[in-house]
């Protein structure tokens, strides 16, 4: 006599019967949509340069070609941030409304080092919800040197001397790995003037815009002195 | 004598309808050091004179920026014009962070006004002793606001309050036609000859002790440095407001 193979089943034992109903849903709404693009930072002697492109993405679709990844909060420095860009405006209004207020009750302008704090301390009281972004920190320091704060998306962060973040980050922090500390280079030729410096994040971009889709459409630079800030828009690959 | 008799708190009133306390307050105002402003079509100038308690002492300052496109002046209770002044910026930065734009001026005083009124209607509270001169500038134009302890504000083409402040108004009442039309040069000069009115016999105009800020359409609210002051405190020796018409 035979079993249709169809009636098999009832005879092994079901050691949890109930989870034979469960289907997993794959397409629960999320909070959270990656805006993507690339953003770099270099720290040199007098000078902090912060770059980052201004194509915003969701998914396979431009939204923007136009949108700035970078915002001045003091004098001093500005924050670059790749991730999501309605947490990027949240933090960006937080932090500039916080400052505002620093700078009412202590009549001076926050210094970098005190506005990398802040923005460490703000990203982990989301500990439980957290903002969507990835934060480059650049300004100057006490002494007008350059410096790069790196951040992950609930605040640990660290000095750096150059620090990338977003979809190009892979492919843009190997290069400037070699080209700006001479790792795994032969000929260990480290660029020392801004003009050299300009010339590495441009071909950076360059690169990550020919292999990452989410980056491309322009790169917005701007470089912090302490005698004021400047501002450079380049073309990059728009498809 | 009669004065005595009803001026114990905010809640009684004398048989004349004054509330005394209130005016008491305003009489904290006339005591403080002059402060004075006037605006022309597109700034607007605020200048004080700053007390110094004793020669050990700083000079008190009078004039506080609120957000980029306003700024006070004080007289009275210097204590006092703290409290309004961190609620003014307190304000101003909620409501840029709400819809990213500048507060507007009359309803920020508005706002002053109705905390100081609350204050004139309590059995257990006294008015602030402090009058503000509120300068600033929104899309309705170059504003010049008085406000009072009794919670009363108006709005000015110039104004001065504090000690001996009728002399500046004074020049003011022969002048102030010529202001809507001046230079942001002519507008500090007429605020430091009004203020040079103001002053006692013996005592002089000098970069210590005269506090001059400025706002305008394109200018965010700014403090003439000590250097500057310098500089238009010579010209007033030359400045004569009958120049101005002529040129007219």
């Amino acid at each position: 006599m035979y079993i249709p193979v169809n009636d098999m089943l009832k005879h092994f034992k079901q050691d949890a019967p109930a989870m034979a109903n469960i289907t997993h849903k794959s397409d629960q709404w999320s909070p959270y949509h990656d805006n993507s693009g690339t953003v770099l930072a270099v720290g040199i002697p007098g000078a902090v340069i912060v770059a980052g492109d201004t194509r915003l993405s969701n998914g396979y679709n431009i939204l923007s070609r136009d949108a700035t990844k970078l915002s001045q909060l003091t004098d001093k420095c500005v924050l670059a941030t790749a991730g999501q860009y309605a947490d990027f405006i949240a933090l960006r209004k937080f932090l500039q409304q916080r400052l505002q207020l620093y700078e009412f009750q202590n009549e001076v302008q926050a210094s970098t080092e005190t506005v990398a704090h802040l923005l460490s301390r703000e990203l982990y009281s989301r500990r439980f919800f957290p903002y969507y972004t990835f934060n480059l920190l650049a300004g100057l320091d006490e002494n007008n040197h350059g410096v790069v704060y790196g951040y992950d998306a609930i605040g640990s962060y660290d000095k750096m001397t150059y620090g990338v973040q977003g979809s190009g980050q892979e492919l843009v922090v190997a290069v400037l790995d070699n080209q700006l500390k001479g790792y795994n280079k032969i000929n260990k030729t480290i660029p020392q003037t801004r003009e050299e410096i300009l010339d590495i994040i441009l071909d950076c971009f360059s690169c990550a815009a020919e292999r990452d889709i989410h980056t491309g459409d322009n790169v917005e630079i701007l470089i912090i002195t302490a005698a004021g800030t400047e501002r450079i828009v380049k073309p990059l690959r728009k498809d | 004598m009669l004065k005595h008799l009803y001026d114990t708190d905010c809640v009684t009133w004398s048989p004349q309808g004054k509330l005394f306390q209130v005016d008491y307050a305003m009489e904290a105002v006339k005591q403080g050091s002059i402060c004075l402003g006037l605006k022309s079509n597109d700034f607007v100038v605020l200048c004080s004179l700053k007390r110094q308690p004793s020669e050990l002492a700083g000079y008190q300052e009078k004039q506080f920026k609120i957000d980029d496109h306003m700024a006070i002046a004080i007289a009275g209770l210097t204590a006092d014009a703290r409290v309004l002044c961190k609620y003014m910026r307190t304000e101003c930065l909620e409501y840029k962070y709400t819809y990213e734009s500048h507060h507007p001026v009359g309803r920020l005083v508005f706002k002053v006004a109705e905390k100081s009124q609350h204050k004139t209607q309590s059995g257990a509270k006294r008015p602030y002793g402090v009058g503000l001169l509120v300068a600033g500038i929104d899309p309705n134009g170059v504003h010049l606001f008085e406000t009072c302890p009794s919670g009363n504000y108006y709005e000015y083409k110039c104004q001065a309050i504090g000690s001996r402040s009728q002399a500046a108004r004074t020049y003011f009442e022969s002048w102030f036609h010529l202001f809507e039309k001046s230079t942001l040069e002519q507008l500090i000069l007429h605020g430091l000859s009004a203020l040079k009115k103001a002053i006692m016999e013996d005592e002089e105009l000098n970069e210590k002790n005269v506090e001059v800020g400025i706002l305008g359409k394109n200018q965010k609210f700014i403090h003439l440095n000590a250097q500057e002051l310098k500089d238009y405190i010579v010209k007033l020796e030359t400045f004569n407001a009958n120049t101005q018409i002529q040129q007219e």
